[in-house]
């Protein structure tokens, strides 16, 4: 799932000085999932940001709304009867990047900010931990290496390692970190198949240098939207 | 050896190793700033010592003046550069320029790396770039050489002839992936490989047999890395916070075993004990002496290790 972490209160209340009537947008998906956005993290935050505008005298009205999805028109529609004319002068997201975008993009003439930072595509380990395991760059490579993404896991995103840096399992930067390649060389070794990473992996291009657009196979961008 | 190639980089470091002699090579850490006096006067120690110095690259991710230029100055001074490039800051626009530009003004060996990691250095905040890694790289030098084309495909006019180089680090973990990590860099065309300090003699041995076995050092040239230890804080330190370094504790107890002025002495006798074994060693062709800010010991220590006078060719 995609996960976030809450933003420094501080850098939220900062975002926010000025605008008086503010709605706050939770997301129930993977950011209500990994603890950063959902109803609760909504109306939590509402609480904090009232009771430190009031210190600061310079009172807020905030409101809470979470919808089920904000990268999702059908969810976001949802808000069209809330956010009325005059209503709000900005809005605070606490969705994931890609619905902080499309709530932006739905109400153009009001500010919309994030209230978290997304921060990849993870697997949850443990309850609030959660580790990156894929950077989406388009052309996967799990295949050959045992099913351990390099790109996300190798600190250098190393096509051809393990490099000289591993350090008795674990990465150059740091002892808490593993090294991926020694685990990819300890999974293939396990099943037999080290002769995959013994080949020269090739220079790839990168399929993630420009704004990604995908469309499946049978299926094409609406007429009304196509330009 | 299979590694003749029908190119002549012009490279006195291949001479050497071509020639069937023992070779020496040191290293040059560019300074932090722009004083080139600091070059000339590390330069000025390893001149007529060493048979190429390797000039590194923003090493330990740290910012300094840059490895080409100051390749160039080494030139100027009469010393033969093997110039240094790290994956870590440029892509591969950046550098297929800098191999031109370097290759132009008269670079003609290069060693390839990935680099440390930017967390280490100066700057840890900094994006790391990583466009190719290391292997890809010599592949890349390689393909510009002897095909005559940049990585795109294009073809150059009149493409860089490098005699290349690249790392291997013969104790980082997992030990039985070391030999075929030093295979893929003989594949991807590495002509020359410069290890990583060597303190564990027997696994270096170990190692050494099992590259003998596979038929590698019949295809590459292979330099055995020695770093002087300076003091038993130094031994210390390489062996707890260095990754990849191993030091044994024997090497630690022997420096402790001395009086205190006479450490470094001692760290010297230990590194041209080594060198004396290399020398001998089937399937280790040279040794690159990376005597980290002790430029002006090399005099000396080339003197004891009895590498001295180094071969010349017209």
């Amino acid at each position: 799932m995609i996960v976030a972490k809450r933003k420094p209160f501080a850098e939220i209340m900062a975002m926010l000085q000025g605008y008086d009537k503010v709605l706050n947008v939770g997301c129930g998906t993977c950011v209500s999932v990994c603890l950063a956005g959902g109803e609760r993290e909504v109306a939590v935050l509402n609480t904090e940001l009232e009771m430190a505008r009031r210190l600061d005298d310079a009172p807020i009205d905030i409101q809470g709304q979470t919808i089920e999805r904000q990268c999702d028109r059908e969810y976001l529609a949802e808000l069209d009867t809330i956010i009325e004319e005059g209503k709000f002068d900005a809005l605070l997201s606490m969705a994931c990047g890609v619905g902080i975008q499309f709530l932006a993009e739905r109400y153009p003439k009001i500010p919309t900010f994030p209230a978290v930072d997304t921060s990849g595509l993870a697997v949850n380990q443990a309850v609030g931990w959660y580790e990156e395991r894929c950077r989406s760059c388009s052309q996967c490579v799990l295949g050959t290496t045992g099913g351990i993404c390099p790109i996300t896991m190798c600190a250098k995103g190393l096509l051809n390692g393990p490099c000289g840096g591993t350090n008795k399992g674990s990465c150059e930067i740091s002892a808490e970190q593993p090294c991926a390649w020694f685990r990819i060389h300890e999974r293939l070794s396990g099943q037999g198949r080290l002769d995959a990473i013994r080949k020269i992996n090739v220079t790839r291009g990168w399929n993630d240098q420009t704004p990604r657009n995908l469309i499946q196979p049978g299926y094409k961008k609406p007429e009304r939207m196509a330009k | 050896m299979s590694t003749e190639t029908n190119y002549s980089s012009g490279s006195n470091l291949e001479k050497v190793l071509k020639s069937g002699q023992f070779a020496f090579t040191g290293e040059l850490g560019p300074p932090r700033g722009t004083d080139v006096d600091e070059v000339k006067e590390k330069a000025h120690f390893l001149k007529g010592n060493v048979d190429a110095v390797n000039i590194t690259d923003n090493q330990t991710a740290v910012v300094r003046m840059s490895s080409w230029a100051a390749s160039l100055i080494a030139i100027q001074e009469g010393l033969e550069p093997n110039y240094q490039m790290v994956c870590r800051d440029r892509n591969r626009l950046a550098m297929q320029a800098d191999i031109l530009g370097g290759y132009a003004l008269g670079i003609r060996n290069m060693l390839c790396l990935s680099g440390d990691h930017q967390q280490f250095g100066d700057h840890p905040d900094a994006k790391g770039v990583f466009d190719i890694d290391s292997i890809q790289l010599i592949a890349l030098v390689k393909q510009m050489r002897d095909e005559g084309r940049f990585l795109s495909g294009n073809e150059i006019h009149k493409p860089p002839k490098m005699f290349i180089g690249a790392a291997s680090n013969p104790f980082a973990d997992p030990f039985e992936w070391r030999v075929h990590r030093l295979a893929k860099k003989v594949e991807a065309g590495a002509n020359f490989i410069q290890t990583q300090c060597i303190y564990n003699m027997p696994k270096f041995r170990e190692f050494i047999r099992l590259a003998n076995e596979e038929g590698l050092t019949d295809r590459v040239y292979i330099l055995a890395g020695v770093t002087p230890m300076k003091s038993v804080g130094m031994a210390r330190y390489m062996a707890s916070k260095v990754p990849g370094m191993d030091v044994p504790e024997e090497i630690i107890s022997r420096l402790k075993g001395v009086e205190k002025s006479k450490v470094s002495q001692e760290g010297i006798n230990i590194a041209c004990e080594q060198i004396e074994e290399f020398k001998a060693m089937k399937g280790v062709h040279g040794v690159h002496l990376m005597a980290i800010e002790w430029e002006h010991m090399v005099p000396q220590i080339a003197e004891q290790a009895k590498v001295l006078p180094r071969p010349v060719f017209s």
